[in-house]
């Protein structure tokens, strides 16, 4: 497995290389270095703590993406007693980049959906390195709508670079399949709570990202476009995603003071992949209280506070009113119209009952 | 019975666009190129044909007053939430200023004007999206008015009929924009669920976010012949698949066959199209 060292990392990962020498050196030779190695390491807790407290938003888009992250299925297997999964659309094909079942949280009956990266090149050519299809879309919805029926709470996993930007995509209708997520989620009757694990790439993310508790993963992110497409349209340079990533606001703590995710869940030191358990006992307890919260709610008040959650989202101004000019006036001009040139489908003006 | 102009309260706003101020916008002089073939024709000839090319068909993109006075009847306009004006939420570089640019340039407050008027006698909640007021994106401001005007026809029980153009959702509004997808998707569940009609037309560009919400969401849905209807941009689907992608992709015609939409209309027979489905879904039964 590819385990690849970023950027940041590099001074922590040749201190702990040498620490790892030093207490080879010590086993063989049969010299004890403990004093030495115990310096090191606390210096090397020290480094880690510095880098990881200071994380910026590139470099957290950066572990979202790293390639030993956990994925959904790996959190499935870890916080779930049991899981069944379930496949396909019932219409076109079973897309593997959306994985989703039955499991158990802790006793309870849940369905469960998420976007599914592989795991090394073979599994990723297999799930199309996690970026759906519409029929992937579709799947989950079906799986949702069976959810509602058996009064099952929904968990939804997201970690995903964006719907597949693909020619057959287009001809499946990858737009249409995400706005009717979006209609259909909206008014679904029972409850559903959001989990963003690594990254939440824009519509592809959103199809499954609606629900009535968002949690978030300390370093995931989440945007309206990838730091690369904002540094190209803005500096006409994708390689300044860097710069994207901070003007973006795409972080957790970000969603957090934004208003869109309720509930910023702390990555084990070194981020999740370090420890997965603890990022996976993390997540389920998480879940256990916020399923134990929302099941008590009826699913019509449900849906009305769903609603409400996403009514407020935007900010905007209200411009004083008796303000002079546009669009009013340049609206309101008098003399020939377009339309009365045009002839065809004149005014009627007449009563409608 | 009361006439339908009571229905309105307050100040009307009537949109009418003089025939001058097109040519003025269109030519450098008295004559247009066309963008598809190329075709010289006399702009005021162009106006009065609606911005259609006589020979080819190609349909230029009107801006939302054009678009609104050659679709409802004369004087029977009256729009909402015309004050409402984008903030820059996240501070997003240079988007003060290119607003305040697009406002001066455009004479328009945001890229969707949204009201209520008649079409052929009709009553609608009309609204339009301007591609010229960035790309017609969709920010918090045109998820708003949006979600606004299906909320009210929701509440009055009164069609929606929405043109829509868009690149997506506004990149300088972050997140916020992204999530006026799920916002506005939301309200057309509502007006669904009221059993409201709502005809949602796309013109070109209908694309990304916007198509992946309430464009989408029409009940019928219409497009203008040749509009660019696509979720993903053809150059990043080209480097994804690093292929040239074909004449015709993403268009109108394409997307009819591929079964997202109901029809394809042109300019021309909009009006009445629109008037024979708003006499076919009117509520007789209703206890007034």
């Amino acid at each position: 497995m590819i385990n690849p060292t970023l950027d940041f990392e590099r001074p922590l990962v040749e201190l702990e290389k040498r620490i790892e020498e030093l207490r080879n050196f010590s086993r063989e030779k049969e010299i004890d270095l403990s004093e030495e190695i115990a310096t090191l390491e606390k210096k090397a807790e020290m480094l880690r703590r510095e880098i990881f407290d200071n994380l910026t938003p590139w470099q957290r888009v950066q572990i979202a993406r790293h390639p030993r992250r956990p994925t959904t299925l790996d959190y499935i297997n870890l916080i779930f007693d049991e899981f069944i999964e379930l496949h396909g659309d019932r219409a076109f094909r079973d897309d593997g980049a959306v994985v989703g079942g039955i499991a158990s949280l802790a006793g309870r009956p849940v369905t469960v959906v998420g976007t599914q990266k592989g795991r090394d090149t073979k599994e990723n050519l297999a799930r199309n390195f996690g970026m759906p299809h519409p029929e992937g879309y579709r799947k989950a919805l079906r799986l949702m709508r069976q959810a509602e029926k058996f009064r099952r709470p929904v968990v939804s996993f997201v970690d995903v670079v964006g719907a597949y930007p693909g020619v057959e995509a287009e001809e499946r209708g990858q737009g249409q399949i995400i706005a009717r997520n979006l209609e259909e989620i909206s008014r679904l009757a029972t409850c559903i709570v959001v989990v963003i694990t690594g990254e939440g790439g824009s519509g592809g993310a959103l199809a499954i990202g609606v629900g009535d508790r968002l949690l978030m993963l300390e370093n995931a992110y989440f945007s309206v476009i990838s730091p690369e497409g904002c540094a190209a349209i803005l500096w006409k340079d994708g390689s300044k995603a860097q710069e994207a990533a901070d003007v973006l606001k795409l972080t957790a703590p970000d969603m957090k003071r934004l208003g869109i995710v309720d509930e910023v869940l702390p990555e084990p030191l070194g981020a999740a992949h370090k420890d997965r358990d603890a990022m996976a006992r993390i997540i389920k307890d998480a879940l256990i209280r916020s399923i134990d919260e929302l099941a008590g709610i009826p699913p019509r008040r449900l849906i009305e506070r769903r609603y409400a959650r996403l009514r407020r989202i935007g900010e905007f101004m209200i411009r004083e009113a008796a303000q002079e000019g546009f669009p009013e006036t340049a609206l309101a001009s008098g003399g020939g119209s377009v339309q009365a040139a045009a002839g065809p489908g004149g005014p009627k003006g007449e009563a409608r009952s | 019975m009361p006439a339908f102009k009571d229905l309105f309260k307050g100040k009307q706003k009537y949109v009418t666009v003089k025939a001058v101020s097109v040519q003025e916008e269109r030519a450098e002089g008295l004559w247009t190129k066309c963008t598809q073939c190329g075709e010289l024709t006399y702009t005021r000839e162009l106006a009065h044909n609606l911005l259609v090319c006589h020979k080819c068909g190609f349909h230029f993109k009107l801006t939302a007053a054009q678009r609104l006075s050659i679709t409802l009847d004369e004087g029977s306009f009256t729009e909402f939430d015309s004050n409402l004006v984008s903030a820059d939420p996240i501070e997003f570089p240079g988007y003060a200023a290119k607003l305040e640019r697009t406002r001066q340039a455009t004479g328009l407050e945001e890229a969707v004007i949204t009201g209520q008027g008649t079409i052929n006698g009709y009553p609608v909640m009309i609204g339009v999206m301007d591609f010229s007021f960035i790309g017609a994106s969709m920010g918090s401001v045109v998820g708003e008015k949006v979600t606004r005007l299906f909320e009210r026809a929701t509440r009055q029980r009164v069609p929606v009929v929405m043109f829509c153009a868009s690149g997506g959702a506004r990149m300088q509004e972050g997140v916020l924009s992204l999530m006026q997808m799920a916002k506005t998707s939301a309200a057309c569940a509502r007006l669904s669920e009221a059993g409201v009609l709502y005809i949602s037309v796309l013109t070109n560009p209908t694309t990304a976010g916007v198509l992946a919400s309430f464009a989408s969401l029409g009940d019928i849905i219409i497009a203008e012949p040749g509009a660019l209807v696509g979720f993903t941009g053809q150059r990043v689907i080209e480097e994804t698949i690093r292929q040239k992608l074909p004449p015709g992709f993403q268009s109108a015609e394409f997307v009819m066959e591929h079964g997202m939409i109901d029809m394809i209309v042109e300019r021309r027979d909009m009006k009445k199209t629109l008037a024979s489905l708003l006499a076919l879904h009117e509520r007789r039964h209703e206890v007034g």
